[in-house]
């Protein structure tokens, strides 16, 4: 029999095997710069053309350029895919390829694997040339073992020397073929995909991908026994992938903003690299500040010259930019920023995920400075909230502050693409004469409210300041206009506030407890919902997406709930022995305060997003807490 | 002379904003005044001017300037200013700042504003002092002077505004007037204006107030100062020439002979040390695809989401 034949009867025979899951959980983990990051998107991608739900998380290491196999080293990707939609990244990988032991260990470090898990690992280390190196190997498969894990040894550099002569360029993407045949994935889809990405690279490169990926496909078609399925069901809307930065950067173009003014910073980069790649399209521009003052001072600029622009940051940044928020609060000036949040405080952790930034973004300025504060939950989110945050900054006159995360930056989801709309567009910047009888800050007296006029408007003229004013925007320090003015910056929240939905409960309306979150969360805190809830758990949860002002009807909601918690990444002492002395997490200080409730919370800082397990464990834990604990908490 | 403006005929009142607060003597007014009359007789549209300032005495110009102002943050004008120009070609922006504004706090806008050489005029007003805060030493602030904050004397030899700003890649236009000679000033700063890209504009200004009797000398003394002459330099007029006796002819393009006049001891230099037509202007860099209209815009952002369409 011909090989080819042979494989495809091959293939046939273990597919009627395949074991059948809702979900599956994958890991590609390799020193950095061997691309398992690139062979992890790519599967993503292909599994969401194929009708699966997927979410990506990249795995990064510590350093930028790592020493090879070593457990600081692993880079790489997890790719969630799902029968249905997948909102998070899960709990433990079921399956892990590595390209060495060592960059395995980080991942077991980090708890990320399940036992009885499938390990595809390369297996050349065996024989490497140095007996330390084979030594470590071996003493990792006996170690893997008894861990419970299912090790497959794989000879992925010999088999790609067959088709490539480096194969340290290439191995993903055999890698991508022994998991299309794995997952059962449709490798012309792959075709496809590759043409597209090595488009500008050429007909050759495209060509030795292909064979890298169908040699792959073809060995594992041989050579592994494994198959899963994960139901598939097409999408019957058009489809878009990718992660939470170009969403951002998508959203900004689709609000017809044209200037994004930044300082490159970790996380937050990304979406400006992409849209300094494709504003110009749009008739944009991307401008690269010498700081993040200088940044938010030129957005301030072109705000106050009628465009509203978007700056984008993450927290050592917007530490920078607070002096000039406290202006755009104080004048008026309508902008949108964006904190991609890293972990804090100072340079903290710059690749990595937390909700450090909220008390921050509410307050950072000094003296009162009420300004609106949003966080997108889905990727899919960060696109449409640019969107409505530069209306708003207009509408209310003001800074309107985005808070996404690490998580949401660059993870990867599918979702329906946006019907782009030109109402959506900012209009042209207005250019009619002023009627000079409506003065620059003309405050409704109920909203707040004022309309501006912009250089360039006969009779609009008015010095803008950061100083107290008048509604003529006079410098003035009389007592009765201070308060005055702040009492109309103020109700520009109570009167946005009133136009917003109270939020929907996901659960029960009433029972036992109650998960407040916010953010990235989102997901994993539904799933540990839908879990507990299996379990008989009267469990619900409400997620908000207006931080400032907060969305209304909360108490009312909280009062149907024996007991309520907030779960984040930020820090917060758990409640154990501190009394009146322990610190909560942002979102439950502010709940707190602002129901009156005795709002409770669970908070980790592992610099991951939380898994939905870890949920389901805190909220069971609290729910079983001895009485005295909850004894001492209501009594606070 | 703007064509609308033309039509309109506006006349000194029309750009007169709020009455100034400065104390008797001090050189503002002066500045003030001379960017009135200018504006005024090139008929520039109050609506299309924009007065941006930061924080200090001097950056309260643009509440006494009766036009579209912006008073930001202490060091911050620049960046403002910057962000205004990147795409508002049509706006004709002026930028008032002090030396504790521009040469302390502001140090990192300063340089890269004259690197991006954005149109637009600068106006420092040096006087040598913190003002505002009432007379600490500034990075102008001449060595043993007294202040609140050195009260034994300033430490430091004073950094020179004129030799930092001609050394900044891509400078475009540097000049130095002073607040006592009104037609000097207004030529100086009209050349300024006409002038495409940043124009660097210091002002030697008189601090009555805390720094009484400070520029005397050199206004007694007309040998101190040099008055720069050349046909690509500031007009001049016999008057102006009568004030300043020792003079010297000076190319304005000739970059190391401008360095020599800006660093000379003996001489405080008058007139324009540096111009260059030549300059890149990062306003053609930020302008691009101004003018897209929302139908243009959905379809490039449509052709956007194709590329993450799966
Ligand atoms: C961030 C910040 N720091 C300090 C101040 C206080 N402050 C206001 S003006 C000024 C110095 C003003 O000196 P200069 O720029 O020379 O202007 P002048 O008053 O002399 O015209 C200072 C320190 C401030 N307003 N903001
Ligand atoms: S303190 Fe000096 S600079 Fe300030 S207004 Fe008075 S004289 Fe002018
Ligand atoms: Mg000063």
């Amino acid at each position: 029999m011909p090989a080819k034949e042979a494989t495809e009867e091959g293939i046939s025979q273990r597919a009627r095997l395949a074991q059948v899951v809702n979900q599956h959980i994958v890991e590609i983990v390799s020193d950095s710069g061997e691309g398992a990051q690139t062979c992890g998107q790519m599967f993503g991608t292909i599994s969401a053309k194929m009708g699966n739900g997927v979410w990506t998380v990249e795995i990064i290491p510590a350093e930028i350029e790592p020493p090879f196999r070593s457990r600081a080293g692993a880079s790489g990707n997890r790719i969630r895919v799902g029968k249905g939609v997948v909102t998070n990244m899960g709990d433990q990988a079921d399956l892990v390829v590595a390209f060495n032991e060592q960059v395995l260990y980080s991942r077991i470090d980090d708890n990320a694997i399940a036992k009885g898990a499938h390990i595809l690992l390369e297996s050349k280390w065996k024989e490497d040339r140095l007996p330390e190196i084979r030594a470590a190997y071996a003493e990792a498969m006996k170690d893997f073992e008894e861990r419970g894990f299912i090790v497959h040894e794989v000879p992925m550099e010999e088999e790609c020397l067959k088709v490539v002569s480096d194969p340290r360029r290439g191995k993903n993407m055999w890698i991508l073929g022994m998991l299309s045949a794995i997952y059962e994935r449709d490798v012309s889809l792959i075709d496809a995909e590759l043409e597209r990405k090595f488009k500008r690279k050429g007909k050759d490169v495209i060509q030795k991908n292909v064979d890298l990926v169908r040699a792959g496909y073809d060995w594992a078609g041989e050579n592994v026994d494994l198959r899963f399925r994960i139901p598939v069901a097409p999408s019957d809307v058009p489809m878009v992938v990718m992660n939470g930065n170009t969403a951002v950067g998508l959203g900004v173009m689709a609000a017809g903003m044209e200037l994004c003014s930044m300082y490159p910073i970790t996380p937050a980069t990304s979406a400006s690299h992409y849209l300094a790649g494709s504003f110009q399209k749009v008739g944009g521009v991307v401008h690269q500040a010498e700081d993040e003052i200088a940044a938010i001072g030129f957005a301030l600029g072109a705000s106050y010259a009628g465009k509203t622009p978007v700056t984008i940051t993450s927290g050592p940044g917007l530490a920078l930019k607070t002096e000039f928020i406290g202006l755009a609060v104080m004048a008026e000036l309508p902008l949108v920023i964006v904190d991609v949040q890293r972990g804090g405080p100072s340079t903290g952790l710059p690749t990595r995920v937390e909700q450090g930034d909220l008390l921050a973004a509410l307050f950072a300025s000094p003296g009162d400075a009420p300004k609106i504060v949003m966080a997108p939950a889905t990727i899919e989110e960060c696109f449409h909230f640019m969107v409505t945050a530069r209306k708003l900054a207009e509408s209310f006159r003001g800074p309107v502050m985005v808070l996404t995360d690490a998580n949401l930056a660059t993870g990867q989801q599918n979702f329906p693409r946006p019907e782009v709309k030109e109402e959506w567009i900012a209009p042209p910047v207005d250019q009619s004469p002023w009627d000079g009888e409506v003065r620059p800050y003309e405050w409704d007296e109920t909203t707040g409210i004022s309309q501006r006029p912009v250089p360039g408007q006969r009779g609009g003229n008015y010095v803008l300041t950061g100083l107290a004013h008048d509604e003529k925007s006079r410098v003035a320090y009389e007592s009765a206009i201070n308060q005055r003015a702040m009492e109309a910056r103020s109700r520009k929240l109570a009167a946005l506030r009133k136009t917003l939905k109270t939020p929907e409960v996901y659960g029960d309306e009433e029972g036992d407890l109650l998960v407040v979150g916010w953010g990235s969360t989102l997901g994993a805190i539904e799933e540990a919902v839908d879990r507990l809830r299996d379990e008989g758990q009267r469990v619900s949860s409400v997620h908000l997406r207006f931080l400032s002002p907060l969305e209304p009807g909360l108490r009312e909601i909280f009062s149907k709930f024996k007991k309520v918690m907030t779960v984040e990444i930020n820090y917060s002492d758990d409640p154990d022995g501190l009394g009146d002395a322990r610190r909560y997490a942002q979102l439950a200080w502010m709940l707190r305060s602002e129901t009156l409730v005795d709002v409770d919370c669970w908070s980790r800082v592992p610099g991951t997003p939380l898994a939905p397990g870890m949920i389901v464990d805190a909220v069971r834990s609290r729910l079983n807490a001895p009485a005295e604990i909850k004894r001492s908490q209501s009594a606070q | 002379m703007d064509a609308a403006g033309a039509a309109a005929g506006f006349c000194l009142e029309d750009y007169e904003g709020g009455a100034p607060r400065w104390c008797p003597g001090c050189g503002d007014l002066a500045v003030l005044n001379a960017l009135q009359r200018y504006v005024r007789d090139e008929q520039l549209p109050p609506e299309k001017i924009a007065v941006i300032s930061g924080i200090g005495c001097s950056s309260r110009l643009p509440h006494y300037v009766k036009a579209y102002g912006f008073h930001g943050l202490h060091g911050r004008a620049f960046p403002v200013a910057c962000g205004v120009r990147s795409r508002r070609p049509d706006l004709h922006i002026f930028v008032a700042t002090g030396d504790g504004d521009c040469c302390a706090i502001g140090t990192a806008h300063w340089i890269h504003a004259i690197r991006y050489n954005m149109n637009m005029t600068i106006m420092l007003l040096d006087n040598n002092i913190y003002g505002l805060t009432k007379m600490q030493s500034s990075p102008t602030t001449g060595k043993g002077h007294y202040s609140n904050t050195h009260p034994g004397g300033a430490p430091l030899t004073p950094i020179n505004p004129l030799m930092t700003t001609l050394s900044i890649t891509n400078a475009s236009f540097v000049a130095q007037t002073v607040d006592w000679n009104p037609p000097h000033l207004y030529a100086t700063l009209a050349a300024a204006h006409k002038h495409r890209g940043t124009s660097f504009v210091r002002v030697l200004q008189r601090c009555p107030h805390f720094m009484s009797g400070y520029f005397d000398e050199m206004q007694k003394d007309p040998m101190l100062v040099r008055l720069l002459t050349h046909d690509k330099g500031i007009a001049i007029d016999d008057a102006v020439k009568k004030a300043f006796p020792n003079r010297a002819e000076h190319d304005p393009s000739d970059l190391a002979a401008a360095l020599s006049f800006a660093g000379d001891p003996e001489a405080h230099p008058v007139g324009l040390l540096y111009s260059n037509e030549q300059a890149e202007h990062y306003d053609d860099f930020t302008a691009q695809g101004l003018g897209t209209d929302a139908k243009a815009k959905v379809a490039a952002i449509e052709k956007e989401l194709d590329r993450f369409t799966i």
